[in-house]
């Protein structure tokens, strides 16, 4: 026996392990020129100034600065807690996107969506297809996607939209025509879709007169009131219905560019 | 010692190398690197061999099916890949690891809070360093990867190549001439 315990044991050679050094993992990363993270920038919208996150597969994420009071580092934090991912500076805005800012066209803007399930992202892609200046019921995005009884899960899919403004979910309005909720406030909401030239207190007028549908007697064809189609028909020749069955019924088809019905449904 | 969340982070990994993979390097860069550290016994030598551990295991990841990263068994794989390298390292070093031997060895412990107990632990480190130094390859990664990088005898057994028993034996052998050597050499 040594006098001293032998410092050969394995509790001693476990206290042998060690953290790897600051700034390791950092190493690897930009060794392999991958960054787990995402950049960012701030861009000016007709929503106000917004933190735009985007990493190589598409944007990943919009808010409003003012959310944030302006502060990045919140920003940062919120995206870490949504998506798990850091944000690791400023980076070139993604190509195309003050264009769609500018233009409410951003359906060639890439988006990474991997957070969300197939079903938040089949909501998205199809909100993504209303144009500018129009709107759609949550029913029309529930039916367009096979799910027509999906109604409120589409609402839901839609608060949960990490990119709003650019995947425009505050082009989807309520059934009865009404302007319905918004992730960053009604009031926005409204904004918004003002500035886009959708002429709000006709809507309202109509979607409180019962009115959804709206047709030409001299095309025989229906729209949602919104369509830019709809909003072309002279008021001598405009038909108003309060269920597609009754424009059906009437022998009007659905306009093919706001598909006010199914075409199962027309048939 | 069980790789906990280690599937979570596999899962990541297979959903997405890219985004996935920074978990992956965080979840076990302490394993790597403290065992590179071992058994090269110079830290700027161990950043080299753990880094490049990395970027071998991103490159061979790459040609992974998503069920090959679901089912990865990451601690001896990454330890085989740590040991190639430093083998592969000695190799064109053409010298044996000896000179990390018992006296100039400055790579101890990290101390550990309480300046006696860290003062203390950090002697003890320094001894059971230099002892390691000293131990010969067949020894040392048995040991290394048993009591440093904690992996299981089952895993140690698929990284040399060799039933668990063998594995088992190894690493009893190695602590065996451990204290041998601390015997011999204390002073």
């Amino acid at each position: 026996m040594t006098p001293n315990p032998s410092p050969v044991n394995v509790a001693a050679l476990r206290r042998l392990r060690v953290d790897a050094p600051p700034g390791f993992v950092d190493a690897v990363m930009d060794r392999l020129g991958v960054h787990a993270g995402d950049r960012f920038v701030s861009v000016a919208s007709p929503a106000g100034d917004l933190f735009v996150a985007f990493n190589d597969g598409g944007i990943s994420a919009v808010t409003p600065t003012a959310v944030f009071g302006g502060n990045v580092q919140r920003f940062a934090d919120h995206h870490r807690r949504e998506t798990g991912r850091p944000l690791v500076g400023e980076g070139r805005p993604p190509a195309g996107l003050a264009a769609a800012l500018r233009t409410g066209r951003a359906k060639s803007l890439r988006y990474d969506l991997s957070g969300l399930t197939p079903f938040e992202r089949a909501v998205l892609a199809k909100t993504l297809e209303i144009p500018s200046g129009e709107v759609r019921p949550y029913g029309w995005v529930a039916r367009e996607i096979g799910r027509p009884r999906a109604v409120r899960a589409v609402g839901s899919a839609l608060g949960r939209n990490p990119v709003p403004v650019l995947i425009p979910c505050h082009r989807v309005v309520r059934s009865d025509g009404h302007v319905g909720n918004y992730g960053l406030g009604v009031p926005m909401k409204r904004a918004l879709l003002s500035a886009e030239g959708v002429d709000l207190e006709r809507l309202e007028g109509l979607a409180d007169a019962g009115v959804r549908f709206i047709g030409s007697d001299t095309t025989a064809v229906f729209c949602v009131p919104s369509c830019t189609h709809a909003r072309r028909i002279r008021p001598a020749h405009e038909v108003r219905f309060r269920t597609a069955a009754a424009a059906l019924d009437q022998g009007y088809r659905p306009c093919p560019h706001c598909t006010p019905a199914s075409v199962r449904a027309a048939s | 010692m069980a790789p906990r969340g280690d599937s979570a982070v596999l899962d990541g990994l297979a959903r997405d190398l890219d985004t996935g993979y920074e978990a992956f390097v965080r979840a076990h860069a302490a394993t790597v690197f403290s065992t590179a550290l071992r058994l090269s016994g110079s830290r700027a030598e161990a950043d080299d061999l753990a880094q490049e551990t990395f970027v071998r295991a991103y490159r061979a990841l790459g040609r992974f099916e998503a069920d090959q990263v679901r089912t990865l068994e990451s601690r001896p794989w990454l330890a085989t890949i740590t040991l190639n390298l430093w083998r592969n390292h000695l190799r064109r070093a053409g010298r044996r690891p000896r000179e990390a031997g018992a006296h100039g060895a400055p790579d101890v412990a990290d101390p550990r809070p309480g300046p006696e107990a860290a003062a203390e632990a950090s002697e003890e480190a320094d001894v059971l360093v230099g002892l390691l130094g000293m131990l010969p390859e067949h020894h040392r990664v048995p040991v290394v990867l048993r009591h440093v990088g904690g992996l299981s005898y089952a895993e140690i057994a698929s990284v040399l190549g060799c039933p668990a028993g063998t594995a088992k034996a190894n690493v009893a052998r190695g602590l065996h001439s451990l204290r041998a050597l601390y015997r011999k050499e204390a002073p």
